[in-house]
């Protein structure tokens, strides 16, 4: 089985680039335009793509992701269309590095193995769920670790050594680092405690997984900044889903483009 | 020992703390600091001086005569959390979490309230205890439950609206654990019923039990020994489950946590998470839900702001499964019918929440011997709903009379 992750971190590392993942709700603002959004971040230059399954109670969201999460459900979008949204893209990009980002109810609902599996036969390569902690992820991992599925845990800068320890021996693909204490949602500037918290985080991953920070990235500066602190990758979200609101059509999706491509940019060493 | 769980966090397969990674050193120090004082002599003195010189507890057990005599059957005790200072059993609650928070150091309190109640129960201890309350509500809350925004900006609170999802409890919650992800180093969350992460679910019991152990002891002098059955409305579950909690391991003792039943459970618009849900994560807990078939979480009714919640304690969730308490479902109908027949004869307006306990028991007594005692949790009193029964009033004659024609 390949690992579409791993390999893809290989090669940017080989070539001391970071790697830009974007993230996308999957059906806002309807399934076809986030197949175009995605097409668009990935000749922009993103390197891996998180789809969001949207989620009636996003509890580490801002008003921007749930906003475009709710706009998305009332266009009745279900796990199981956005999983058809992951076999389109799937096939136009065989080697793209996948991942689910969603609430653990979406996979407790209809059984964690059942639901993953379908993920799995869709094309995803790994979740991330931000409600779901290492310590309650038993049949999560199980049922991963059996169909081959990577499991992103997060950690943030509050997460002390003994447990950092913990979540790493359980994340596979790469390591999410929270940049923030918040919910997601662009931001204007970091403080002097995310930089600390990705040295951290870092000196204890060693080189058993990359790291990758997100939660309020939105301007080259912020991914200049993160990985110069030593991050692997950084993760855009609510960036673009703000862009997405502001125009439409041909306009938007060349806008994202150019704004993949600049952060991509910042994210060469 | 059934009153032995929560074992490892969680009462049978149910609770767990789902919680995003940021919450987990607060949740933490939440659990040791819980485990300290609740054992430390000081703490619980300090508590009991504040529940019976400030609130006023011991609440009486009330023996409602006219109500007994109405049904027909078994003798009916209403315990009188309604005459707790501010007027629901909220408060034993708050008190318990307020000290333990000031205790933490914490400067900043958020809470979240459906019917306002737990909010204004909140703006009252964080005022007597000097402690600063941000209390977070749903839009569609603060509009029918006008009285209890006003109270809470009274005793000092600041009530923040909440204009996502269903505009009910749940999507307070949501908004109060995003404020918490936030501010996590200053602020302490309030929780305002047997849900969430592990420890609350255990801690707010545990404070709510004084009800069910003055029961217990209030019982034995007037009746000379236990009811037959205790009675309590189920919203989350804290009323619920401070009644139930001293009597788990008495086996003799039926309990019964009466859900809002809404419109009826087959029109699909009710709150009857245990009679009609299914297992699922939501707010840091895996419990019942009311969801669809892919795990969304759907829009709940009820007349009582304070039942219209799609989770429920995890607690409960063992018992049902358990089969050691049952859970019904009374519609708002059902609901009001218990409101009018409480306040005309007893003189006891309650809230529209243990209505519906009001209304099941009369139910249960007309099924049960003379000589049996049904002991009812009056959770609340019913002032922020009078005006809400007076629009149903108003709207049902309207159809009764639109029919007429
Ligand atoms: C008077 C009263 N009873 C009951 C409830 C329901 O909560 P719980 O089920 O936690 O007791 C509320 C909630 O607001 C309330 O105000």
């Amino acid at each position: 089985m390949r690992n579409r992750i791993a390999q893809k971190f290989g090669e940017l590392a080989r070539k001391g680039e970071g790697a830009l993942v974007c993230y996308v709700v999957a059906g806002y603002p309807d399934v076809k335009t986030s197949q175009k959004v995605i097409d668009a971040l990935i000749k922009g230059g993103a390197d891996i793509i998180e789809i969001g399954i949207p989620f009636s109670d996003p509890i580490a969201d801002g008003p921007t992701i749930q906003a475009a999460s709710n706009r998305a459900l009332k266009g009745g979008v279900t796990p199981e269309k956005a999983l058809q949204l992951v076999r389109s893209v799937r096939k136009i990009h065989p080697e793209l590095p996948l991942l689910a980002m969603t609430y653990s109810n979406i996979l407790v609902r209809p059984g964690m193995q059942k639901f993953m599996a379908q993920a799995k036969v869709s094309g995803v390569d790994g979740f991330i769920l931000p409600d779901m902690p290492v310590e309650e992820a038993g049949t999560y991992l199980a049922a991963a670790s059996k169909l081959g599925l990577a499991t992103v845990f997060l950690a943030s800068p509050n997460t002390p050594q003994g447990k950092l320890k913990k979540i790493i021996d359980s994340t596979s693909g790469f390591l999410y680092l929270v940049s923030v204490y918040g919910i997601t949602g662009s931001r204007k500037s970091f403080e002097d405690y995310t930089l600390k918290a990705i040295k951290n985080v870092k000196h204890c991953v060693g080189s058993t997984v990359p790291v990758a920070v997100g939660f309020g990235i939105s301007t080259p500066a912020h991914v200049q900044f993160m990985i110069g602190a030593g991050a692997d990758a950084v993760i855009v979200g609510s960036a673009i889903i703000d862009r997405m609101g502001k125009s439409s059509g041909k306009k938007m999706l060349s806008g994202l483009q150019q704004f993949a491509r600049l952060m991509k940019k910042a994210c060469v060493k | 020992m059934l009153g032995s769980y929560p074992v490892g966090g969680r009462f049978g397969k149910y609770g767990g703390k789902f919680i995003p990674e940021t919450l987990a050193p607060a949740v933490e120090e939440l659990e040791s600091a819980y485990e300290k004082y609740k054992n430390d002599h000081d703490f619980q003195k300090e508590l009991s001086y504040y529940l019976t010189e400030y609130a006023g507890r011991p609440t009486p057990l009330y023996f409602a005569k006219n109500l007994t005599e109405h049904a027909g059957g078994a003798k009916i005790y209403l315990k009188r959390e309604d005459l707790l200072h501010g007027g629901a059993h909220k408060t034993n609650n708050t008190l318990g979490q307020a000290l333990l928070a000031r205790k933490m150091g914490k400067k900043r309190i958020i809470a979240e309230t459906g019917a306002g109640q737990h909010g204004v129960g909140t703006a009252l201890a964080c005022a007597a205890l000097g402690l600063p309350a941000e209390v977070y509500m749903g839009t569609k809350d603060v509009e029918r439950q006008k009285l209890n925004v006003f109270r809470m900006q009274l005793l000092g609170a600041k009530v923040h609206p909440v204009q996502s999802g269903s505009k009910t409890l749940k999507d307070a919650i949501n908004e109060a654990i995003r404020d918490w992800i936030a501010n996590v180093k200053t602020t302490y969350y309030l929780i305002g019923s047997v849900v969430g992460p592990h420890p609350y679910p255990m801690m707010v019991r545990d404070f709510q039990s004084v009800i069910g152990h003055e029961i217990r002891q209030q019982m034995q002098e007037v009746e000379g020994g236990l009811p037959e059955a205790v009675v309590a409305c189920v919203g989350g579950g804290s009323n619920a489950m401070g009644s139930f909690y001293p009597f788990l391991d008495d086996t003799d003792v039926m309990l019964f946590g009466v859900e809002a039943g809404g419109e009826g459970i087959r029109t699909g618009k009710h709150s009857a998470t245990l009679a009609a849900g299914s297992e699922g994560v939501l707010h840091g807990m895996f419990t019942y839900l009311l969801q669809d078939n892919c795990g969304q979480v759907i829009e709940t009714h009820s007349i009582s702001a304070g039942l219209d919640y799609p989770g429920v304690g995890p607690e409960h969730a063992m018992l049902k499964d358990m089969n050691r308490a049952k859970y019904v479902a009374t519609t708002d109908d059902e609901a009001v019918q218990g409101f009018l027949m409480l306040s005309r004869l007893e003189g006891i307006i309650p809230a529209l929440e243990p209505s519906h306990a009001i209304s099941y028991a009369l139910k249960l007594a007309k099924k049960m011997d003379k000589d049996d005692v049904i002991v009812v949790t009056l959770s609340g009193r019913g002032d922020k709903d009078v005006q809400v029964v007076q629009d149903y009033l108003d709207q049902k004659s309207r159809k009764k009379k639109k029919h007429a024609k």
